[in-house]
């Protein structure tokens, strides 16, 4: 019996990590086969063709793609974590009137439906002569990331002892100081939790990236690959496809190994405290 | 890290609590110029276009000239013509995408939610290898959605899918099927592949509640001899469902606005077609922005009902709840 429950406990685990890893496991056996070699299905790598890994950025933009997907993620990072900090510290260190009110209306941003602001987003971006720019998706992907990164910094915020910060203030540091000099070497570790997470965000985003822009050299990466096409318009390229699909998420897949413990921490942080 | 710091810090001393009131009101100003730079740019890239959506639904706005526009009040929601009933409320696809939607949400959340458990309470035992799999775990969380939807596109494919080749390999199936195409498989299938990339999330969720629950009542119920299934629900499930339920509404409004997902998989096919995906085929690809705005407003509608009746219930249970 108990033999037994242990092989079914074993079975659970590999058929759960089977499907988890087959389809990324198959992209990549597929990406390395070409031509008429992918209308036989194959379960096990039998060589490595490069010939999709060289037609993605012969056949059209994608280093320029993948550009503009680190240049949108990593500013859309850099100005939710520093508009997101002096926040998290008002929200999580002083009691002021109407701060919950307030939190709550944040919070209730970051559940928006995109689409719900589509119209007026494009009709803004426009206006601003923002439209097939990056500037026009960072702006755009500030909606995304900005609500969450308050709310997860702020949560983190409180959890630091109420004593830290005193001590400064006897020592007549101004509220500005406080943030710069003690908050933020503490708030290391939940600030690259907080990046990390909004950088998946923003490296993910498909809806507003395949609506504000229009050419294909301004495309970041999903859209880019949604809307690859091969020679005729009947015949997919799965080959390229899965071959860009590789590229781009090999290194999201390192990040978020390396970083395991620290984005189930952040995304816990924002559902199970919160 | 915290308890360090605790250490480190000296008693307030007594002349300081003098200047508190000063202190008080500076940090409050403080506050309040701290907050304003976000307030500012969320009131401009989401309260605005928010304002704007639902001004230009009560319109017949085009998207080739956005700033000719007349208003004509709720003709896009519903009008009537000479006795014929127009607008968006009549429109059979529009509440074929809701009904899309809704039976998305409920199914695949169900079947996260279960499953996720399922996860969880493994990789809350102790077996070696255990961190490995957690790290496995993440990795469909962290593929793309337009990635995993063209990879599952792929393995799905009528004619040289593996999907395909496997089932007949083990003679489940007689024939190829056409999963993202036929009306019957098509819904299915985006649940499917929906279940695999967002388990991950509901499982990590619930693992953090479990990790949380004290040892020594299992200690009690082995003692005791209890059914480990018994324990499950009439302990475990208990305690984790305030976690659970906020999971679960997680992933409902996350379901609720599905659309790469859908539009990748199955393009705009009226079978699986989301009222996101119905919204932007008027705004976008027939440049109808009035009536794409009035669906965008309704879809708005719903989620916020949700999201309201959500916070209230919240702060109810953290009233009774201080902590």
């Amino acid at each position: 019996m108990k033999v037994l429950s242990r092989i079914g406990f074993w079975l659970l685990v590999v058929a759960i990590g089977l499907f988890a890893l087959f389809p990324f496991y198959y992209a990549i056996i597929s990406s390395f086969r070409s031509g008429a070699e992918l209308f036989t299905v194959a379960y096990l790598p039998e060589r490595l063709d490069i010939s999709n890994y060289v037609a993605v950025f012969d056949r059209q933009p994608f280093g320029r793609n993948i550009l503009n997907s680190i240049i949108v993620a990593g500013s859309v990072v850099a100005v939710s974590l520093g508009l997101g900090m002096t926040a998290a510290y008002a929200f999580g260190r002083i009691a002021f009137r109407g701060r919950a009110l307030l939190l709550m209306t944040i919070l209730a941003v970051s559940m928006f439906p995109q689409v719900a602001v589509l119209s007026g987003m494009f009709e803004l971006i426009r206006s601003l002569g923002l439209y097939n720019t990056l500037p026009g998706l960072i702006l755009a992907n500030l909606m995304l990331t900005l609500p969450f990164t308050i709310w997860v910094l702020t949560t983190f915020m409180r959890e630091l002892p109420k004593e830290i910060e005193e001590a400064a203030y006897v020592d007549g540091a101004t509220p500005w100081i406080v943030v710069r000099r003690v908050f933020l070497p503490l708030m290391a570790p939940a600030a690259v939790t907080t990046g990390l997470l909004a950088f998946i965000v923003s490296w993910n985003e498909f809806l507003f990236a395949l609506t504000f822009t229009l050419t294909n050299e301004r495309r970041t990466v999903p859209p880019a690959i949604a809307l690859m096409t091969g020679s005729t318009a009947y015949e997919l390229p799965w080959g390229t496809i899965m071959a860009a699909s590789v590229i781009v998420t090999v290194p999201i897949i390192i990040l978020v190994l390396v970083f395991q413990r620290k984005i189930v921490a952040g995304l816990t942080a924002g559902a199970v405290k919160g | 890290m915290t308890s360090a710091v605790a250490q480190e810090d000296a008693p307030v001393p007594v002349a300081a609590r003098g200047r508190r009131s000063s202190l008080t009101r500076s940090r409050i100003r403080a506050a309040w110029a701290f907050i304003a730079p976000s307030l500012i740019i969320l009131a401009l890239i989401a309260g605005w276009p928010l304002a704007r959506t639902i001004w230009f639904s009560f319109t017949d706005a085009n998207l080739n000239n956005l700033s000719d526009y007349e208003f004509i009040g709720f003709e896009n929601y519903l009008a009537n013509y000479d006795g014929e009933w127009l607008g968006l409320l009549t429109d059979p696809d529009w509440w074929h995408s809701v009904w899309n939607t809704v039976w998305f949400t409920l199914v695949s959340v169900s079947i996260e939610t279960v499953l996720g458990i399922v996860v969880a309470l493994i990789l809350n035992a102790a077996f070696p290898g255990r961190g490995l799999m957690r790290a496995i775990i993440l990795i469909p969380w962290a593929i793309p959605t337009i990635v995993s939807a063209k990879m599952w596109n792929w393995m799905l494919h009528d004619q040289f899918g593996v999907i395909n080749d496997m089932l007949l390999r083990l003679g489940l199936i007689a024939a190829p099927i056409t999963w993202t195409a036929n009306p019957d498989t098509a819904l299915w299938t985006v649940v499917m592949v929906d279940v695999w990339k967002t388990t991950p999330f509901m499982a990590l969720l619930i693992l953090a509640a479990l990790q949380m629950l004290p040892g020594d009542i299992y200690e009690a119920a082995k003692v005791d001899g209890v059914h480990p299934v018994r324990v499950f629900f009439r302990v475990t499930l208990p305690l984790i469902k305030p976690a659970l339920l906020v999971a679960v509404i997680f992933r409902a409004l996350d379901s609720l606005r599905v659309f790469d997902l859908i539009y990748v998989l199955t393009a705009n096919s009226r079978d699986t077609m989301s009222m996101s995906v119905y919204a932007r085929q008027q705004l976008v690809d027939f440049q109808e922005v009035g009536l794409g705005s009035a669906a965008s407003t309704l879809i708005f509608l719903i989620i916020a009902l949700l999201v309201v009746i959500t916070l209230a219930a919240g702060r109810v249970r953290l009233g009774e709840d201080p902590r």
